[in-house]
């Protein structure tokens, strides 16, 4: 197609035919590939090795090659769990956009990492949230702040974020099907104004007013849809996305730990400083317990 | 086989990096030298794989300092490792890694790894069979987490390596992996200081 060919982006299939013909794969990882390859605008991201005999099939299940060998219980397994499960959310409202996450990693039922950066800044008004498995989402989203920075230098002018959402998109594509798991959110101000852009690695890409992502999405959908409009003013959309999050890490066994919070307006984004969620808890006990206290008083109050 | 790494940047400005080697047998160190002073490299799991991600490391540092003339920083090489462990994304190295060294600055970095790439600096880490056991004991000792009113005193370079000989003691008494001999290596600015320390043999 002649789109294609002048973005020189081919679909290209990961499965190779079988049999194999002799491709120079970098095996050995000395990267001499990518070294010739990034003279070009649109060269491979990043070289990865797609192995080359069937038992290795399972991790690519996606065309149906006539070559495909018949015996399909050869299932190689990954013997170690990775990094999975979240909770991520982002919003728009007037005072620009809202990022916030959790900060556990668990690889199966181990908390691999109780300190992690969710969210991470791609440039001063983009900031891109995390879910999925943990080594997918830091590698892409490097892949991702590469390209945008090339595009600037290159055009200099800098990638709108519904670009930068279809860049990425495409840059997963040749991924559908296999076992990379990337579910990103894409949360910018740009001159059109705030803007919230979910790219999966299904496929998927989706602008959206909130968009949480991840195992204690559903928690933190509700808490949000309870309590959002658009006429909120900064810290009353800080505490809200705090305290999605909070309920959310509560009830997942996947969410916990901290909550690390972005603010992203016209200036650019701004961190708030990482909240430990066991303190938020204590408060929130504290609060009950005094509710509780009060409508005590008033009972006695009003009986006697 | 089991390792862990701890890395500080208190007043002494120093870094340890310890790990236990040996199976069936064998004195077989996972931990080598960067090619660097200022950094080592741990592996644990398949020691197929662990041997072949230290020799091409090892291969990338050095064309690394021909092409570029310095030797990698500790951030550099975890972020090259991530990247080399990335790109097996559909085959992968079934190794966890873990990266002491210093930093430009010459206070302590620990990167820890996962199989497939993802990495995160760290202040310690416990890695490989045993690591499930160990973390929590770091956490409490070193990160003095989960306690209450204690003075957070800074660790100093015998506490650090008393306390991490108590830990690998503790592992090989209750993982089966782990046993035979300790390797620590206490990296400093003064340059790598190696011990060997003798484990439970069963």
């Amino acid at each position: 197609m002649a789109l294609e060919d002048i973005c020189c982006f081919k679909d290209k299939p990961t499965q190779q035919l079988f049999p194999f013909p002799a491709l120079e794969t970098d095996y050995h990882n000395l990267e001499l590939e990518r070294l010739k390859t990034s003279q070009t605008n649109w060269g491979d991201p990043q070289h990865i090795f797609i192995p080359p005999f069937p038992q290795a099939t399972p991790f690519i299940s996606r065309r149906t090659s006539r070559f495909r060998p018949p015996n399909h219980a050869l299932t190689v397994q990954r013997p170690f769990p990775l990094s999975h499960g979240t909770t991520t959310l982002g919003f728009i409202f007037q005072g620009g956009v809202i990022a916030a996450a959790d900060t556990r990693a668990s690889a199966g039922g181990l908390v691999a990492c109780p300190a992690v950066h969710k969210i991470t800044p791609i440039h001063s008004h983009l900031v891109v949230t995390s879910s999925g498995s943990g080594a997918d989402c830091m590698l892409w989203e490097r892949i991702l702040i590469r390209e945008i920075r090339l595009y600037e230098l290159r055009h200099k002018r800098r990638l709108s974020i519904r670009a930068s959402a279809k860049l990425l998109s495409f840059m997963l594509h040749p991924f559908k099907g296999t076992d990379v798991c990337v579910a990103l959110t894409l949360c910018g101000w740009e001159k059109e104004g705030p803007q919230v852009i979910y790219v999966c690695s299904d496929g998927a890409r989706l602008q959206g007013d909130i968009i949480s992502v991840g195992s204690g999405s559903p928690y933190a959908y509700g808490v949000l849809d309870g309590g959002l409009s658009w006429g909120l003013s900064k810290e009353e959309a800080i505490s809200l996305a705090r305290e999605a999050v909070f309920r959310a890490t509560h009830r997942d066994a996947y969410s916990g730990n901290n909550v690390d919070l972005f603010h992203i307006d016209a200036q650019g984004w701004i961190q708030r400083p990482r909240e430990d969620l066991k303190e938020e808890y204590y408060r929130e006990l504290e609060r009950r317990s005094k509710r509780r206290r009060e409508k005590k008083k008033r009972d006695t109050i009003e009986s006697s | 086989e089991m390792l862990s790494a701890q890395g500080f940047g208190g007043p002494g400005k120093m870094k340890e990096y310890h790990y236990a080697g040996a199976v069936e047998n064998r004195f077989s160190p996972y931990a080598f030298n960067g090619g660097t002073d200022t950094t080592v490299i741990g592996c644990s799991g398949f020691h197929g794989d662990c041997l072949t991600l230290t020799k091409i490391i090892d291969a990338r540092l050095k064309m690394y300092k021909h092409s570029n003339n310095k030797t990698m920083t500790s951030g550099a090489i975890a972020a090259m490792l991530s990247t080399i462990l990335y790109s097996r994304r559909f085959f992968p190295y079934y190794v966890y890694n873990i990266i002491g060294g210093l930093d430009e600055e010459g206070k302590g970095a620990v990167y820890s790894f996962d199989p497939v790439g993802s990495y995160q600096r760290d202040t310690y880490k416990a890695g490989g069979s045993a690591s499930a056991m160990l973390q929590p004991l770091l956490d409490n000792q070193i990160g003095f987490k989960n306690m209450e009113g204690v003075q957070h005193l800074p660790l100093t370079q015998e506490k650090a390596v008393q306390l991490v000989k108590d830990v690998f003691i503790s592992a090989a008494e209750r993982d089966v992996y782990t046993g035979d001999a300790l390797r620590v290596c206490v990296i400093t600015k003064d340059g790598i200081n190696e011990q060997t320390i003798p484990l439970r043999k069963d």
